[in-house]
């Protein structure tokens, strides 16, 4: 099969442009001229060099020799995103989208951040292609992630408080639209995630294929055959959708989106937006949402900021209903104690949100073949949450149990 | 195609007939509670306002500036929702003559699914809707149903708009044409977009449907100088400004409620007199 949008940017009823009228003509620009320069062989070969000589790219697939064998049945693979330049896949995607908006003409990018890691892409992409950069983020994740507020003022960028709602990511999109339609004509939005308004889930898509084109010719240069599953969490699902992709024609292999489960589902504290969420409108798209009965969005939990979004990617929604991707939860109990292992095991501290992923990996390990194999996106490196994780180990050890 | 008219068409033909503009003021369902919202309604349309136009508060208005977000935040604080906007309008529906039009994001109405909005909505008399997030093309699961119950979807036009584009909206809207004045979101501003004037006067020239500007539209001189060429006006953030200001000390004060109608009226009355002929 195959997963390709109709051209007014739909996945069966999932996409489309759900924006007001003063984004449109906007929107209509990047279609056109995106479909042009990212055909462009200057623009393609641009791109390519900063992906290998920048970002650091092909990252490695790394066998987690310790973890599997401590599993006792699939053999576990880690795609390398978290030694990708900024720690994370963010990366592909913001030096595909700052370099197009350099071929745009655009002088000035902005963009939203939840955990900090696509705001610290931004800032980083925008230094080196001398661009001015604005990044909005949530109060509540400023406070959970002041090191990289820092790391994008070391870059260079001026990274915005928002207060309103939640004071989360969601609210930090919100901010971000409302900057963009009022100066679109020389500003670039550079979105962070598979979601938005038709053109972006696709062309986010597109822009971290790159993940599952590598992990597919490496895994199948190490083991010879396709894997048997692959694993990725899904907060807005780019580097789930990233590393699925490739995978979707091959009928074969298990696509496994890994949801926040945040404090427990019956908590009605999380974000899994497809395990429980329903068919709604929401920042530019119509995807399955966090919504009361009256419509009203509610903010999702999690212990990662990355994931604590209360949508998903149209794609993601779409590969759910025709039932090529399953997605399953994570809680945050289920993170933690796998950012704890994988660190302990391989030496790798993993983020928080990719820690959901390894959890559900370390899950199904045992219960699949020994020749089976796993392949999980790692999708970015652990260090930024490394305090947050210390202050809340810290206050378990004192609560009696 | 000839079409029933409805109250909206009914409303702008009787003022063109007078060479007036319309006065549209706007005010969120709910903030600070229905009952002042109902006494809002009857105190604008009371003053001089042409057509009333009522927000659905929605959790995520990403069209709208600081004024209209927090007024939105406090309306479902209150517990405000569409239902509860739907009994509003039954209510204030038998004593005011003006068209009512509802304003709100898609999802609460794709959450009370499209048909069933329309058929509640039809009931009570709601005569148009404007929903920003819905363009014709994305939007027409939502906007067809209202339509075809004599419903108004009312469509916006941007400065970005190409002319092949707006010739498009001049055709699909009803009731009228919104033109969003400047680039940006919703609030008071000290001036108004420039080179409005021009792309009314084209839109009015591209169809026979009322065209009306709003979007920073905060003071009699601003309705004053889009009256001259506009068909209508629509002003929200000043209006809800007001509301605030004057509920600011509803705690230590039980007449603010009353006063907040009362300056609400007042500003109306001052936004409708430059339109008058």
């Amino acid at each position: 099969m195959k997963s390709e949008p109709d051209d007014r940017g739909m996945f069966g009823d999932f996409g489309g442009r759900f924006v007001p009228e003063m984004l449109i003509a906007a929107l209509d620009e990047l279609v056109e001229r995106s479909a042009r320069i990212l055909a462009d062989p200057a623009y393609r070969a641009e791109l390519d060099g900063l992906l290998a000589n920048y970002a650091g790219r092909p990252t490695p697939l790394t066998f987690a020799e310790r973890s599997s064998e401590r599993c006792g049945g699939a053999r576990i693979y880690l795609k390398r995103e978290d030694l990708a330049h900024t720690g994370a896949h963010k990366i592909n995607n913001v030096l595909g989208q700052a370099l197009l908006a350099r071929y745009m003409g655009k002088k000035r990018i902005i963009a939203e951040t939840g955990a900090g890691q696509h705001g610290v892409a931004s800032a980083t992409a925008a230094a080196l292609l001398g661009l001015e950069c604005e990044v909005y983020m949530g109060a509540e994740d400023m406070r959970r992630q002041a090191l990289n507020v820092f790391r994008m003022e070391l870059l260079g960028a001026r990274c915005i408080a928002v207060e309103s709602g939640s004071r989360t990511l969601k609210d930090a999109i919100n901010e971000a639209m409302r900057d963009w339609v009022t100066n679109v004509e020389t500003t670039y939005y550079c979105i962070g995630s598979v979601m938005g308004p038709h053109p972006y889930p696709t062309m986010v898509r597109d822009f971290q294929r790159v993940i599952g084109i590598e992990a597919r010719e490496q895994i199948l240069e190490v083991e010879g055959r396709l894997p048997d599953a692959l694993v990725a969490c899904v907060g807005g699902g780019s580097n789930a959708i990233g590393l699925f992709h490739p995978f979707i024609g091959d009928e074969s292999v298990r696509l496994i989106g890994v949801e926040p489960g945040g404090e427990g589902i019956a908590s009605g504290r999380h974000g899994a937006t497809i395990t429980t969420g329903v068919p709604g409108i929401f920042h530019g798209k119509r995807t399955l949402v966090l919504s009361d009965d009256d419509g009203q969005i509610f903010p999702a939990h999690s212990i990662s900021a990355g994931l604590d979004y209360p949508g998903v990617g149209p794609e993601h929604a779409w590969l759910h209903e025709v039932g090529r991707a399953e997605y399953v939860v994570a809680t945050d109990d289920e993170a933690l104690e796998a950012f704890q292992l994988l660190s302990r095991s391989e030496g790798i501290i993993p983020a928080l949100e990719s820690a959901h992923a390894i959890a559900h990996a370390l899950k199904i390990a045992p219960t699949m073949s020994r020749d089976a194999i796993l392949l999980v996106n790692l999708s970015g490196r652990g260090d930024k949450d490394v305090d947050e994780v210390r202050k809340i180990l810290a206050s378990r050890r004192k609560e009696p149990s | 195609m000839a079409r029933a008219e409805g109250r909206i068409a009914e409303r702008f033909r009787m003022l063109g007939a007078k060479g007036e503009a319309a006065l549209i003021p706007f005010l969120t369902a709910g903030d600070p509670d229905l009952d002042t919202t109902e006494a809002l309604v009857l105190a604008m349309a009371g003053a001089g306002a042409d057509l009333i136009e009522l927000g659905i508060p929605f959790s995520d208005p990403t069209a709208e500036g600081p004024t209209i977000q927090r007024s939105s935040a406090r309306a479902l604080a209150r517990g405000t929702h569409l239902r509860s906007i739907l009994r509003l309008v039954e209510r204030v529906r038998s004593r005011v003559e003006q068209p009512i039009i509802l304003m709100g994001y898609a999802n609460p109405v794709h959450a009370m699914g499209a048909e069933a909005f329309a058929k509640a909505a039809r009931e009570v008399g709601v005569d148009g809707v404007i929903i920003p997030d819905l363009t014709p093309e994305d939007g027409a699961p939502y906007l067809d149903p209202c339509r075809a119950r004599g419903i108004d979807p009312i469509l916006l036009a941007a400065p970005t708009t190409p002319r092949e584009r707006l010739e498009m909206l001049v055709r699909e809207t009803r009731g009228f044409l919104y033109y969003v004045s400047l680039q940006g979101v919703t609030g008071a501003r000290a001036s108004v977009g420039r080179g409005i004037e021009e792309r009314v006067r084209l839109a009015q020239s591209l169809g026979d449907v009322p065209v009306c500007v709003g979007f920073g539209v905060a003071t009699p001189e601003h309705a004053r100088e889009i009256g001259a060429y506009a068909d209508g006006v629509v002003v929200g953030s000043a209006i809800v400004d007001t509301i605030e200001s004057a509920m600011r000390d509803v705690s230590k004060d039980s007449s603010a409620r009353a006063r907040a109608v009362d300056e609400v009226g007042r500003f109306v009355e001052a936004l409708k007199k430059p339109l008058r002929r």
